[in-house]
């Protein structure tokens, strides 16, 4: 374990975990987990998803209480200490969901527990006066008086970052804090962080994104199975070394953008006969807004990936929504020519369309069905004999598909809850995989999963491509679309604002389309 | 397609790491199901010493007096078993509405609808039918009254969005005032609110067969709840309707997406929970009296969804459960010589506060809720 130096005796650790056990019934959540963080400098917590990062640095602050360990933060014994006690003390966390009131403005947000009063009454004023103050100091650009209702994701995530400083917050903890930005976004938050370090203040990133960690961190520990595996100085070492004490083997890295430019010779599977999957002028709206998606075309022909990159909450999960038949759409779905447009779910599925959908947890699995179970879902009326479900069939089934993909445990009694991140989301792909489809609608296919399990999902969606499937791509990982595409499209305020071969896109091209600042005349192919 | 789905925060998986021990799996599950109701059960006897020291009697004393009232003798047991068929229906009733989602707090009309249908076509049929010929047509019968009082609240939440718990809680105000109406101005025996008694049909009693339940009103539906039970398991864990409507209960909108019309199983859901919930007013009305009286649910319908928490929404547990509220019931008039009959309905809250506030499911809704309410305490 390569230890590096903590400081002399004289200058306390801004934070020091030692021998952390904290247990959810079954699970072990973290196992002797430790950390130690040093003042004034930015460390990265990386890990597999279910490594038990958050879980640490929910302990740390006060949210949960550890059964065995001791907590330390400035050299003062903090174990199990509560939530309040860590924001006085200075330790504020920003969660990966923001905690924000929309109706309020961002003063009021920030100020919000603290509120400033004069003669009984608030005073709006000087709110507003001090978070201006607050933002001028720290880089964090946001307008005190706008509601927050009306701020992109990343300035509601600055609003959270102000929130945690206003209330003195000297430790910030930041839970994935880039999953929701754009690049331009992203080097805004490392420019404000590095700003808060040199001013001394000490912050944790948790991430399991290896190009983050090496552009912001100076310190890194790795996480794997609940334990502290490895402390490292990020200027000591490689993304590959990272990666591997993650995952506990040697993986393959996303490759470079360049280098993952799909071959010009791959294209055997194209029939003739034009696209297998064809969206003309699909309008959606949602309960926020009229028109989420506004008038989308595009076609994807056999043998393609078409990758939509843009930041989250440009329309993108509405678009999903009403391929997939949850949301009722204007305009035209078309798989091979069969309008599918006004079809239900069921009908959709025996149509030819397969989906991975965005959120495993909130639509691709049901937590407390079995491994098995989850495997037929949407196909649960294949796998009947009468209305009686068939048993040894659905055993069958799960244990082809338990081997074909490598899930872990091989145990398709378990609940799907009990399974990482990266084994839940390899049920869904292998459900979605197996069954009989022309079309496959992938949504953040590695959205929260490690390594190891993204190099076996790309592998994947590459050999569908191969078999002469079209696959439409969503993900809020440029790297991936980048990676994977053969095209890729840009949505920005419910359009289509570029559509580029795959050769012409690189994270330079598509950052102003991403952002917006840059509408384009949304050409299509 | 659009379904008015509740925005429920799912709970986000506790932090998984590898799970413990795999053998031990099914021993932890057996141990999760019993424990709560046994140390619920402690607690209400613990708390019942108290109030039986309270009025200066010894605990020791009344608690044998209940075993002896309750299950020490066969009139005693003739009446538990009575009362638990009654409450296996409602508690049935009740879990199948909590496996798809759904808080049905309507039993109590939906129970009262069923026995008063019954009744009605018994009122109709000419006499001397085999009861293998009319059971049969009353089963059908109750089931449908109480499956309309059910399918309304059910059609209301999957087309409008309504709520369940409102809709089946006015529902039964208005059930219950209509069926009063119809039995005071029309069917009642002159001075009384009960009908005359049903033509053919009528069930016999258990001691019928057996002597020592003499004067018990154990009877032959107790039959019909066990086969319901069975029936409701099969359905919930084996038939592909069951695996949708379970689906629609834990998730939504992972059912959505599996492909499932949530809207139709909120519908047959809450349609077979009434139709259950009124199978159990032949209890009553063909099995006990011969006739339908107003107001002869008398509270058992609220009572299944205790029986339904306490049972786990698990058919087996839930017979379980009716059999444990049953003899609770029993054991209070037992028990009436020596402390006032009513610490007996204290101790019943006492089990189910206790087991509420101890199966997985309400400890995981609690924290939810104190989840957010930290949540908006550290904003603060």
């Amino acid at each position: 374990m390569t230890n590096p130096s903590t400081g002399g005796p004289t200058e306390p650790l801004a934070i020091r975990l030692t021998g952390i056990v904290k247990r959810f019934g079954p699970v072990l959540a973290n196992d002797g987990a430790s950390l130690e963080v040093r003042r004034g400098e930015i460390h990265s917590l990386v890990g597999e998803n279910g490594a038990g990062k958050s879980t640490l640095m929910r302990v740390l602050s006060g949210m949960y209480e550890p059964q065995a360990g001791r907590m330390e933060v400035d050299g003062h014994d903090v174990t199990g200490w509560s939530t309040a006690q860590a924001i006085e003390a200075g330790v504020g966390m920003v969660h990966q969901h923001f905690m924000l009131v929309p109706t309020l403005t961002v003063a009021e947000n920030v100020t919000l527990g603290r509120e400033l009063t004069r003669a009984g009454q608030l005073d709006r004023e000087r709110a507003i006066r001090d978070v201006r103050a607050l933002s001028e100091r720290t880089g964090l650009t946001v307008r005190a008086e706008q509601r927050v209702s009306e701020l992109s994701v990343g300035e509601a995530q600055r609003v959270e970052i102000l929130k945690a400083l206003y209330r003195g917050a000297r430790i910030l903890i930041l839970d994935e804090p880039t999953a929701v930005l754009s690049p331009p976004e992203i080097e805004e938050l490392w420019t404000v962080l590095r700003g808060m370090r040199d001013r001394g203040e000490t912050i944790v990133l948790i991430t399991h994104k290896l190009d983050e960690v090496m552009a912001i961190s100076d310190t890194i520990t790795v996480m794997r199975h609940g334990r502290t595996v490895e402390r490292l100085r990020t200027a000591d070492t490689t993304p590959a070394a990272i990666a591997r004490a993650m995952v506990g083997r040697d993986v393959q890295l996303v490759p470079d953008h360049v280098s993952a430019v799909p071959s010009s010779g791959r294209p055997a599977a194209i029939r003739p006969g034009g696209p297998l999957f064809t969206v003309e002028d699909l309008h959606v709206s949602s309960p926020s807004r009229a028109e989420a998606v506004a008038g989308v075309s595009f076609t994807i022909a056999p043998g393609e990936i078409l990758g939509i990159a843009g930041v989250e909450g440009n329309g993108q999960s509405e678009l999903l929504d009403a391929l997939a038949g949850f949301r009722p759409a204007r305009g035209r779905i078309a798989i091979d020519s069969r309008d599918i447009t006004g079809l239900s779910v069921k009908a959709r599925g025996d149509a030819g369309l397969s989906h991975i959908p965005e959120d495993r947890h909130l639509r691709g699995l049901i937590l407390d069905y079995t491994v098995a179970e989850n495997l037929i879902l949407g196909q649960q009326h294949r796998f009947t004999r009468g209305s009686r479900l068939d048993e040894s069939r659905i055993r069958a089934n799960a244990a082809r598909q338990i081997s074909d993909y490598d899930i872990r445990p091989r145990n398709a009694s378990l609940p799907a809850r009990a399974l990482s991140g990266g084994n839940q989301q390899k049920i869904v792909i292998a459900r979605e995989m197996a069954r009989p489809f022309q079309v496959l609608l992938a949504a953040q296919p590695t959205r929260g999963v490690d390594v190891g399990a993204i190099e076996f999902i790309h592998a994947r969606l590459r050999s569908a491509r191969e078999a002469g499937k079209a696959i439409l791509l969503v993900s809020a990982d440029l790297a991936e679309v980048l990676a994977l595409s053969d095209r890729i499209a840009v949505m920005y305020g419910g359009r289509f604002v570029a559509v580029l071969p795959r050769a012409d896109a690189t994270p330079e091209v598509l950052g102003p389309y991403m952002t917006g600042a840059d509408r384009g005349d949304g050409r299509n192919p | 397609m659009s379904i008015p789905l509740d925005k429920r925060e799912i709970t986000p998986a506790p932090p998984t790491a590898r799970p413990a021990a795999g053998s031990s799996d099914w021993l932890a599950r057996a141990q999760e199901a019993v424990l709560p109701p046994i140390v619920a059960l402690l607690i209400a006897a613990v708390v019942g010493d108290v109030l039986i020291l309270s009025y200066g009697q010894s605990p020791g004393t009344v608690y044998r007096l209940l075993v002896e009232g309750t299950w020490a003798n066969a009139y005693g047991f003739g009446q538990v078993l009575y009362k638990t068929t009654t409450l296996t229906f409602t508690g049935l009733a009740v879990a199948f509405g909590l496996r798809a989602g759904l808080f049905n707090i309507g039993a109590e009309g939906q129970l009262a609808a069923g026995g008063f249908m019954a009744a009605l076509v018994g009122l109709l049929l000419p006499s001397g039918l085999p009861a293998l010929l009319t059971l049969p047509l009353y089963i059908v019968v109750a089931a449908i009254g109480g499956g309309i009082v059910g399918a309304v609240p059910g059609a209301l939440k999957a087309k409008f969005g309504a709520h369940e718990v409102i809709t089946t809680i006015m529902l039964n105000f208005v059930v219950l005032a209509l069926l009063n109406y119809f039995t005071a101005a029309h069917l009642a025996v002159a001075g009384t609110l009960h009908t005359n008694a049903v033509h053919s049909g009528a069930l016999s009693r258990l001691a019928t067969f057996w002597n020592g339940f003499h004067g018990s009103a154990a009877n032959l539906v107790l039959f019909i709840a066990i086969a319901v039970t069975i029936a409701a398991w099969w359905y919930l864990f084996r038939m592909r309707g069951g695996f949708e409507l379970r689906a629609v209960g834990l998730q939504p909108e992972a059912a959505e997406y599996g492909g499932v019309n949530v809207g139709r199983v909120w519908i047959t859901a809450m349609t077979l929970s009434g139709a259950v919930a009124g199978i159990g007013g032949l209890n009553f009305v063909l099995g006990y009296k011969g006739y339908y009286e107003d107001g002869f649910a008398s509270g058992a319908g609220f009572m299944g969804i205790a029986v339904a928490i306490v049972g786990r929404s698990h058919p087996i547990g839930v017979l379980l459960a009716a059999l444990l509220f049953a003899t609770i019931s029993q054991g209070g008039l037992a028990v009436n010589a020596l402390v006032p009959q009513q610490i007996v309905d204290v101790l019943q809250a006492v089990v189910i506060i206790a087991v509420a506030a101890s199966v997985p499911e309400v400890r995981r809704l609690l924290r939810a809720a104190a989840g957010r309410a930290a949540a908006s305490l550290r904003t603060a």
